[in-house]
């Protein structure tokens, strides 16, 4: 289980993070939502300890990772995935290298099994034969899909997505969303994903967070978020310009 | 006004503090790398032809100058007073102790130490050093370290090549415009320089590496925005390894005199 618990982030004077609390249980998908610059991201980079709270504490496992040293959070990380914003390939390394990154780094896999294993990545999420191409030779869909086969390499058990859809076209979205689907299906990963795509959201959540304010606002299954009483979140998934909720 | 000079020597201590740190860690990963028997020395290589080898043709024609220019001179002067067989060995020594290591340096972190602040600069607004730590790989250790060697070795190389070319473009001089031999160049050379001389101009050469190295990769670590943050990391990095190498280069000079004055001669 991850546990963030009264989680306060400042950049210089500005508060992104105020007391943050939320659980994510295992094998759970959690969506948190929420509008554009709230500091979903930044909560993200918190639980996979990119970034440290100012104070409060983030819980995996019953462990304060806010306290590991580096040895037990590069041991944290191999057992996590992360799927960022951009994609983050490395442009000097080809698909292959990039899927193969942390396989070569952290295992004793010979060269034949890991570009097996690449190309199973690859194949799962629909990009057979690309493995020697460079990450300026792939469209934006492409690469977002080339960053969760690197994400899923090591098959973690927990993986974040920062706005997996984010730039994709309604096909390559359900695709994504899909291939999330299946990867809890088939390994029980703990996914947590970040997003404002409520399509995607409501195809791929257990459950349902919304951040605002620096806080999470409202937190439930997808029912319970659509019916929800709190003027915030009916502001949110009706994409209302006025109301409580103001533009940042 | 106050404001302003508490501030910006507030943020120079901030950096200088940062630069050393990262300084430490590059020396730690190092050690910590060879006693594992983890040190990419692929990715050291790699970094190493990039540094030096793309560089040669810059360095060579910066050394052919130089040497040449430097022969146009003195070597008329040196003649007018009936010292030309001087000119081969006040080259030379010029060369090493001082053109050969501050001229290569000064084009190399023209040339690779903006390389590289852009590098990891956009490396670093694009989330590809996060992704590095979410793959539990310590950016140092995968990034710093082989620049870092890269710089220092190759400046090394450089220097010594950058002398050799240098001489030869003075030559090429000096017996074509100044009417000296090869042979009374060449003895002139011998008879002025020390080994000391060369050994002075390499330390310092390693010394200049090692800090375009280590200033190029904190400039792109502490890139921030977008492609104009790449472009002032960049042009920061350019400016501040210069500096800090024509600081570094009098104490320096000062040290291996004071060192050569006392157990050399």
């Amino acid at each position: 289980m991850i546990i963030a618990s009264n989680v306060h982030k400042s950049f210089g004077p500005k508060k992104v993070l105020k007391g943050v609390n939320l659980k994510i249980y295992d094998g759970e998908s959690l969506v948190i939502l929420g509008p554009s610059g709230c500091g979903k991201s930044v909560l993200l980079k918190h639980i996979i300890g990119l970034m440290k709270p100012d104070s409060g504490q983030v819980i995996i496992d019953g462990e304060d990772i806010t306290r590991f040293d580096q040895k037990r959070l590069d041991a944290l990380r191999m057992r996590m995935g992360m799927l960022f914003q951009s994609a983050a390939l490395f442009d000097s390394l080809n698909v292959e290298e990039n899927i193969a990154f942390g396989l070569r780094r952290h295992t004793t896999l010979t060269h034949r099994a890991i570009h097996h294993l690449v190309s199973e990545k690859l194949e799962l999420v629909g990009l057979p034969g690309t493995n020697f191409l460079m990450p300026s030779e792939l469209s934006g869909g492409m690469r977002k899909r080339v960053g969760l086969a690197r994400a899923i390499a090591m098959e973690p058990e927990i993986i974040l997505y920062d706005e997996p859809t984010t730039g994709l076209d309604p096909i390559m979205t359900s695709a994504i969303d899909e291939l999330h689907l299946s990867l809890k299906e088939r390994l029980g990963v703990t996914s947590i994903v970040v997003t404002h795509d409520l399509k995607s959201a409501y195809r791929v959540c257990d459950r349902i967070a919304l951040h605002y304010g620096g806080q999470i606002v409202e937190i439930g299954t997808r029912e319970e978020i659509i019916n929800s009483p709190n003027p915030v979140v009916q502001q949110f998934i009706r994409g209302e310009a006025q109301g409580p909720m103001t533009l940042l | 006004m106050t404001n302003y000079i508490e501030k910006t020597l507030k943020d120079s201590l901030d950096a200088i503090g940062k630069v050393s740190i990262l300084f430490l860690q590059t020396i730690y990963w190092t050690f910590h790398n060879l006693k594992t028997g983890r040190f990419a020395f692929g990715n050291l290589i790699e970094q190493m032809s990039r540094i030096g080898v793309d560089s040669l043709l810059m360095v060579a024609i910066t050394g052919v100058s130089t040497g040449a220019v430097l022969v146009v001179q003195i070597g008329y002067q040196f003649a007018q007073m009936g010292a030309q067989s001087y000119v081969g060995g006040v080259v030379a020594l010029s060369m090493a102790r001082e053109l050969a290591p501050i001229l290569t340096s000064i084009v190399v972190a023209g040339r690779v130490g903006s390389a590289i602040a852009a590098e990891l600069g956009t490396m670093k607004i694009t989330e590809q050093i996060d992704a590095l730590e979410t793959m539990a790989t310590n950016p140092v250790e995968y990034l710093v370290v082989p620049r870092f060697w890269g710089c220092t070795i190759m400046l090394f190389m450089l220097t010594i090549f950058t002398n050799v070319v240098g001489m030869i473009g003075g030559s090429i001089v000096a017996v074509n415009q100044i009417g000296l031999t090869l042979v009374s160049f060449r003895d002139s050379i011998l008879h002025m320089l020390q080994i000391q001389d060369l050994m002075g101009g390499l330390i310092k050469a390693t010394v200049f590496g090692s800090i375009i190295g280590v200033i190029g990769c904190y400039k792109g670590f502490t890139t921030e925005g977008g492609a104009e943050g790449v472009g002032q990391s960049t042009t920061s990095a350019v400016v501040v390894s210069i500096m800090l190498i024509l600081a570094v280069n009098y104490f320096l000079t000062v040290g291996i005199n004071n060192f050569c004055v006392a157990y050399l001669q």
